[in-house]
């Protein structure tokens, strides 16, 4: 479980957090959602440690973050795998050493050994065949795939998700959504994810954080946002016309 | 204040650099894929460039010593001295500096904007001893670069000597072997080690903590190039005058 404290951060004179508390609970996807510019990606970095919050707490099953030595801050991290917007896989290995590449650093397994989990995760993920492509030679549902197999090639504790559907079409942002459901409950992994994509929270938001200006606006879940008043919520959602029509609908039905 | 915070972050990055290293199976890789980019890559170009540069050295010794008094074994002398003391550290490094300076940035400087040494961090891993240190090794090899460098650009010398009638082969072999002094090569070779070691970090420093995105890459690899040149030359005059005088 992962427990945030009042977590605060500026750059300069800028408060992007102002203050955040909430809980990420194992074997649930939890999603933190937002207009651009709301902190999202800022919390998301910060709760991964490659921001360092001002003031604030983050505890990982009891451990404090910031209480950690720079030692045991890094092993703690070999506990995490991150799936960023744009991938960041490496573009000097192949996938399938894209994949490896956590076995190799953290682990004392054999060759054939890591060769049998990238075959495992690999066809988790539905990439059986794309062992020896370059990350340049896959498109960009494949290499969010691939970011996917990566972050969970070394069992995590803990997954965080940088908008995983951004710039994909819906039909694989949907295939990446429930992919990241199933992996969370299967292996019950704590699930962060960031996303501003309505089709995300509808999937998978067991619990959703709304930010707005740095300030955790409301916090829920699939079957409680679409039912609350909060303004800037509301806003949020029904910003597009489907889903406009979508609450008419159900406000008409409600009559 | 910028300066001395930057330079403060220089060498604590240089601490970084040796602390919790990466695992060795995996650094061994990193550490010879290096020495193919950095050290086996630039042979071609140091080749080209020493031998010709030692040929234009001696032509214009040559073409300068107009007095019949002066010996013509001067020309062999002189070209050895320039090629050994100064072109073969110095002015090789700063080509490296251009050369193999702006790769290091530039590649660093990619993975940066890319997220990849996010990636890299959030796996628990010591970036900087992954990413600078096996260049530091590889780099450690490159007074081998030099002694080539020096060899050819004495050969190239002696090529443009002959070929250019300007003297004799035996005049120009003589003159090479002339007044020999050991520690001139020491010293050439404690500045290679000492330009080795700026050409590694000195590049990785600006590739490593470069902000922004693809027109930043090509800013730092230009502000990277520029301050390793300025290092090696301020290094080169300080180890001049310790050595030397």
């Amino acid at each position: 479980m992962i427990e945030v404290k009042d977590l605060q951060k500026s750059f300069g004179e800028s408060h992007i957090l102002k203050g955040i508390s909430t809980t990420f609970e194992p074997g649930k996807t939890s999603l933190v959602i937002g207009q651009s510019g709301s902190g999202k990606t800022v919390f998301l970095k910060c709760l991964l440690g490659l921001f360092k919050p001002e003031a604030g707490k983050i505890i990982y099953d009891g451990k404090v973050f910031s209480e950690l030595s720079d030692d045991q801050q890094r092993d703690l991290r070999a506990e995490m795998g991150m799936v960023f917007q744009g991938s960041a896989l490496f573009d000097s290995m192949t996938i399938a050493e894209n994949v490896m590449f956590p076995l190799r650093m953290f682990t004392k397994q054999s060759k054939s050994e890591m060769q049998d989990r990238v075959d495992f995760v690999l066809n988790r993920v539905n990439l059986e065949d794309a062992h020896n492509k370059m990350p340049s030679e896959a498109s960009g549902g494949m290499q969010k795939r691939v970011a996917i197999a990566r972050a969970i090639v070394n069992k995590p504790k803990y997954l965080f998700c940088d908008e995983p559907n951004s710039g994909l079409d819906p039909r694989t942002a949907i295939v990446i959504d429930n992919l990241i459901q199933e992996i969370t409950e299967e292996y019950d992994i704590t699930t962060v994810i960031n996303s501003h994509d309505m089709n995300s929270v509808m999937e998978i938001g067991e619990k959703i954080v709304f930010l707005k200006n740095g300030n955790k606006e409301w916090e829920g879940s699939k079957k409680t946002i679409f039912k609350t008043d909060n303004e800037a919520v509301t806003q949020f959602v029904y910003s597009s016309e489907l889903f406009k029509k979508v609450r008419q609908m159900y406000l008409e039905e409600r009559q | 204040m910028t300066y001395l915070h930057n330079i403060g972050v220089y060498f604590l990055m240089i601490k970084e650099m040796f602390r919790k290293p990466t695992k060795w199976s995996v650094l061994k890789n990193l550490i010879f894929k290096d020495i193919e980019d950095l050290i086996m890559g630039s042979l071609g170009i140091v080749a080209f460039i020493s031998f010709f540069v030692g040929g234009v050295v001696t032509i214009q010794t040559a073409l300068n010593i107009s007095n019949p008094l002066i010996p013509k074994t001067l020309v062999g002398f002189a070209t050895r001295q320039s090629v050994i003391l100064e072109f073969a550290p110095t002015f090789i490094s700063i080509i490296m500096a251009g050369k193999v300076g702006s790769f290091i940035t530039s590649s660093i400087g990619t993975m940066r904007v890319t997220e990849q040494i996010d990636a890299l961090e959030v796996m628990g891993i010591n970036t900087i001893n992954y990413l600078v240190f096996p260049k530091f090794v590889a780099m450690m090899l490159y007074p081998f670069v030099i002694s080539i460098a020096m060899f050819l650009g004495i050969v190239g010398g002696m090529a443009a000597c002959v070929y250019g009638g300007f003297s004799s082969l035996e005049d120009y072999v003589t003159g090479v072997q002339m007044d020999f002094i050991p520690f001139h090569i020491t010293y050439a070779f404690i500045k290679t080690f000492v330009f080795a070691f700026l050409l590694a970090t000195v590049p990785s420093y600006f590739g490593y903590y470069m902000k922004g995105g693809a027109l930043e890459v090509g800013k730092a690899s230009t502000t990277s190039f520029v301050w390793t040149s300025v290092m090696i030359i301020l290094l080169n005059y300080i180890l001049t005058q310790l050595l030397l005088s």
